[in-house]
């Protein structure tokens, strides 16, 4: 009797796994309750168990596969038995996503996909309305990016204006689904979604809309900052180039950064992109909005040219001289308006970076320091995070060196 | 009342010319209908076609009479009262072929033949739906004041059907010059007539309408119904009063083409019988040569003149192209009808 | 411009045509002496004589047959029924007839005869007399279709209908003869057959409606505007054959939802053409499926209250537009 093995549904929010390790082969004999192969949910990883006795016959799902639960994996059966029929039930498993650890990106041994992508978990075709359909045709959303709102779960006109409304980049709801590509010149290094990672992704996403975001403040002592920016100041005098104290926030964001790579990152969909170069975007007012001129590869930077590069561009970008690789792309940005006297604030993530950092005004406050209370320069940074890529232990590691460089800027040296 | 008339035995006074043309009539009659059996049977004619064969004096001397502006309308064995009313034998044939020099563009067939022009008002095939359109142009008569008439055919199952009851008994109320003329050839399709009417002679129906006459006649007698529909188109012209003739006849074929003539509805031998014993035109020739109004080389000549008719009527039909596939939408309205062909994508 | 009744306007409708053209004669039960069951044919016959305006006897399919009959020689007549539902007698003479006669002769004959009298329902009078038949006659190619819905539209359509040279079957409505509606006087006043009134303009659903729930489906308008905020556009094709489907079908792509509402009974109904013609034309325009309002598929009934039932309230024909609108 031959016994199939599944991609159990493990949890009430599982809609696929990812089959970690075959710990029996093909062709190996299995008993009852052996350990056949392993899978990661969106929980755990799970070891699934022989349901029967003999043969592991076929391996129908290759190792780090992902397919929707209720895939057939394998079959054990007798070493002679027909399973020919099993085989033929299961041919649609070969729709199964496998994600190899490699650049490529690429879906192996994946067939061509269906024309209308099925929405996960219905089993079914989307339901739309006929002008629905037109509309998001014609705005070129796709339907399985939607959320229906009409009966039976149907997408109907005021869903795709919603859709729309919240921009081509940002349908209502973005399920496990691939992000709007990234493409920008940028190199990179691809990080493969873990199982866990892929459910916080669709899940907070759902709760807090395109971008997940969330937010963290801490405060900086600046007292060091503004004593080496006085010094550097005397010291270029003659060259008339001044340094700013944002140049050096710039300066010591791509310092930290390098020392946190999965900061520097961004979610595209199946995967994380850590990007292995800091561009840095500084948000800049003008007149009818704000624009974010990029200094790339700033962690190569010294001061003086950051100084340099960003009043360069931040003249040009107020003249609205600025090309758009100019001011698209950045790994991260600093948006500050301490000149505006903001004690502090939080901005909103600039795509495609997974954090911004909102910097406040510096200011002198009351501290206590060793036991006694001083009056010290303080500035409140607030970091914004996009928690499908960064979490909170990671970006408040991040805002701890920033903090420590900045509070001691020799620091830096090191 | 229904009353039989006198034997006409004196050729109603007619000439020779006149008695020669209802023969030729009768000739013509007889064998357009053959050669209708005959282009059926080769597949030129399809459908349901009744042919008239053995009813011919009830038609010639029922219409060898009336005026040219005078109106017509029977049911659907139709061809000979359409030829008696002057349509061109050629665009009737070819209406029978489906073609479009047809008298109704090949839309109409053999059931359906109309000539508004000569007074031929079709050609109706839903059974007795026709009586109230001719009591319909008798109120157009009377409301144009002309002294036309109308003489309706109706065959004697029709005697049976409401229509007949509301068309004769308003025929009479508003005094509409209608004559009523039941072909009565005993057989509604294979229902005898005693089998389907409460009364002997249908004629004698006339009696619930007042002022409407009533005669039942020897229908295979061409000069009896001659010299009858002369007094009924009399009365109608004259006086604006309907008549209701019965002429007792019998059909000589099955009820269509498509029909049996004989078996389980009557026999063999019956239909033997009237043609031997009781052939219109047979009984009308005998008269003629014995008052020696004409000769067999007469006879003859007609034939050939008839022959030349068929032969040439056949030949314009087949000459005729088929309708186009536009046909189809055509003649439906008067003036544009638009969207008509709207839910209709595929052809 | 003057204030009258439905009757009223059918009235002066026949008066100025058969003033116009002599031609023209109204045949009927009860049209002369009596003045018209329903008084539409009041004092015709004291102006234009009996062979103008002649009494039937009760014979539908017989008198109808004399109409179609003065028809084919060239008069126009019109033969009135007591109601539509006494017409079933004489549907030979105008499906078989009056529909058929121009095509199978070939074009040879004009058919220019108007058929007219009340349909629908009026008050409990039960499965016989109370029946809106129009998708039967909308059905049959060579006739044309008319069912006005106000004293002004049955002016102009009647007139038209008098004028046309083919078989046109008119519906009027039993319970509209009280109506009033300001009704142009002007005796060259028409309206044409074929085109569609938008008797209300809006935005959100389109509600087609004729004859009598065409003043339902006007109160239903009310409600949504007040109770939604929903603007329903309303269009009354008046002539259900030929429609003039292109208004309706615009209107459905600016609203992308359509209620299609009448009083006859729902399968094979009007609506349902029309939801076909929709849905081949529209398609990519709809936003829901097309909701219908019709009449109970059931027999009329006499209790008042089961005949309330039976119609096509305007309390539906909200719940309808809702639906589609997607705002239960």
């Amino acid at each position: 009797m031959a016994s199939r093995i599944v991609m159990s549904k493990l949890s009430p929010t599982m809609e696929e796994g990812r089959v970690l390790k075959w710990v029996k082969q093909e062709g190996e004999s299995v008993d009852s309750g052996d350990v056949v192969v392993e899978i990661e949910t969106d929980k755990a990883t799970m070891e699934v168990e022989a349901m029967g006795s003999g043969v592991l016959r076929k391996v129908l799902v290759e190792e780090n596969a992902t397919v929707p639960t209720g895939t057939l994996l394998g079959v054990i059966a007798a070493e002679d038995e027909d399973i020919s029929s099993i085989l033929q039930e299961a041919a649609p498993a070969a729709a199964a996503t496998t994600a190899p650890a490699t650049e490529s990106g690429a879906r192996a041994a994946l067939p061509d996909q269906p024309a209308s992508p099925a929405r996960a978990g219905d089993g079914g075709r989307i339901k739309a309305s006929p002008l629905a359909r037109r509309m998001a045709s014609q705005s070129g959303i796709r339907l399985d990016q939607v959320r229906g709102s009409g009966p039976g779960g149907r997408i109907i006109k005021r869903d795709i204006e919603a859709a729309m409304g919240a921009g081509l980049a940002a349908p209502t709801a973005a399920p496990a689904t691939p992000a709007p590509e990234i493409e920008y010149d940028i190199p990179y290094q691809r990080v493969e979604l873990s199982q866990l990672r892929k459910a916080i992704a669709r899940n907070l996403v759902q709760s807090l809309g395109p971008i997940p975001h969330f937010f963290l403040t801490r405060e900086i002592d600046m007292g060091e900052v503004l004593k080496l920016r006085a010094e550097l100041n005397d010291a270029l005098l003659e060259s008339g180039v001044r340094i700013g104290v944002n140049d050096i926030l710039v300066k010591t964001a791509a310092q930290a950064l390098t020392e946190h790579p999965d900061v520097n990152a961004a979610f595209a969909g199946d995967h994380i992109r850590r990007f292995t170069r800091v561009d840095i975007g500084i948000a800049v007012a003008v007149p009818d909005g704000l624009i974010t001129p990029v200094l790339r590869d700033v962690a190569h930077m010294r001061l003086r040219e950051i100084s340099e590069a960003s009043r360069e561009m931040i003249a040009r970008a107020r003249d609205r001289k600025l090309a758009p690789e100019e001011y698209q792309g950045a790994t991260f940005t600093i948006s500050n308006l301490g000149m505006y006297g903001v004690d502090e604030f939080t901005a909103v993530i600039n795509p495609p970076a997974a954090t911004i950092l909102a910097v406040g005004a510096t200011q002198e406050r009351p501290v206590v320091v060793d036991g006694a209370v001083e009056i010290r320069p303080r500035m409140r940074v607030t970091l914004s995070c996009d928690h499908r890529a960064v979490d909170g232990a990671m970006g408040a590691e991040f805002l701890a060196t920033f903090a420590a460089m900045l509070e001691n800027p020799l620091r830096q040296l090191l | 009342m229904a009353t039989n008339i006198t034997k006409s035995d004196e050729l109603l006074g007619l000439d020779r010319d006149a008695l020669v043309e209802m023969l030729r009539w009768m000739i013509l009659g007889r064998r357009f209908e053959e050669r209708c059996g005959e282009m059926y049977q080769v597949g030129e004619i399809g459908g349901f076609c009744h042919l008239y064969i053995g009813q011919e004096a009830v038609a010639v001397g029922a219409l060898t009479p009336l005026r040219k502006d005078d109106y017509v309308i029977t049911a659907y064995r139709d061809h000979v009262h359409g030829l008696l009313c002057g349509m061109d034998p050629g665009r009737i044939m070819a209406e029978l072929f489906g073609r479009v020099a047809g008298c109704s563009k090949g839309k109409g067939g053999s059931m359906h033949l109309f000539d508004p022009a000569v007074g031929f008002m079709g050609g109706h095939a839903i059974v007795g739906g026709h009586l109230p359109l001719a009591v319909g142009i008798g109120y157009a008569i009377r409301y144009r004041e002309t002294d036309q008439v109308c003489v309706c055919f109706l065959g004697d199952s029709v005697a049976n059907i409401g229509a007949f009851n509301e068309s004769l008994n308003m025929a009479a109320l508003f005094q509409l010059p209608v004559v009523f003329v039941i072909e009565n050839n005993q057989y509604g399709m294979g229902t005898a007539v005693h089998r389907a009417a409460a009364i002997e002679n249908l004629a004698d129906r006339a009696c619930a309408y007042s002022g409407m006459q009533g005669w039942t006649i020897d229908g295979m007698d061409v000069l009896e119904v001659r010299g009858t529909i002369e007094m009924a188109i009399d009365r109608a012209r004259t006086h604006k009063l309907p008549s209701l003739i019965e002429a007792k006849t019998y059909r000589f074929v099955g009820h269509s083409m498509s029909d049996p003539n004989y078996g389980h509805y009557r026999t063999k031998e019956e239909v033997s019988q009237f043609k031997s014993h009781d052939d219109p035109i047979k009984r009308f020739i005998e008269r003629l040569v014995k008052r020696q109004v004409i000769s067999a080389a007469d006879l003859d000549s007609l034939e050939q003149e008839v022959k030349k008719i068929l032969d040439d009527s056949v030949e314009f039909a087949k000459s005729s192209p088929i309708p186009q596939p536009d046909d189809l939408y055509s003649d439906i309205y008067t003036g544009e009808f638009p969207g008509i062909r709207r839910r209709d994508p595929w052809r | 411009m003057a204030l009258i009744t439905y009757r009223d306007a059918l009235n002066q409708a026949l008066r100025e045509e058969m003033r116009r053209d002599p031609d023209i004669f109204l045949i009927g039960e009860e049209v002369g002496a009596y003045q018209g069951a329903y008084k539409v044919s009041r004092g015709l016959l004291e102006e234009f004589g009996e062979w103008r305006v002649r009494d039937m006897p009760i014979a539908e399919l017989g008198f109808t047959g004399l109409g179609v009959g003065a028809a084919m020689v060239g008069l126009r007549p019109i033969v009135e029924y007591m109601t539509w539902s006494f017409a079933l007698l004489a549907i030979d003479g105008i499906v078989n007839a009056a529909a058929k006669l121009r095509y199978m002769s070939g074009g040879q004959f004009k058919m220019p005869i108007t058929f007219r009298g009340p349909s629908g329902a009026a008050n409990q009078l039960a499965a016989t007399h109370s029946q809106a038949l129009e998708a039967w006659y909308a059905h049959v190619p060579g006739l044309k279709v008319v069912a006005p819905a106000t004293a002004r539209d049955a002016k102009g359509l009647l007139k038209s209908a008098i004028r046309d040279e083919n078989p046109v079957v008119f519906l009027e409505g039993e319970l509209l003869y009280g109506m009033k509606a300001e009704v142009p006087e002007d005796e060259d006043f028409t309206l044409p057959l074929g085109v569609s009134d938008v008797k209300r303009p809006g935005d959100d659903v389109t509600i087609v409606v004729h004859s009598r729930p065409v003043h339902s489906a006007l109160r239903a308008t009310e409600i949504l505007e007040r109770e939604d905020g929903i603007s329903a556009e309303l269009i009354d094709p008046r002539t259900l054959r030929p429609m003039d489907i292109d208004t309706i079908l615009d209107s459905v792509r600016r609203t992308n939802r359509c209620v299609i509402v009448e009083e006859g009974w729902p399968f094979c109904g009007i609506g349902a053409q029309i939801v076909d013609d929709i849905q081949r034309e529209a398609f990519d325009y709809l936003d829901a499926p097309v909701a219908r309002v019709t009449g109970a598929d059931a027999p009329h009934p006499y209790a008042g209250n089961l005949e309330q039932l039976h119609f096509p309230q305007a309390e539906y024909i909200v719940k309808a537009a809702r639906r589609v609108c997607y705002r239960e």
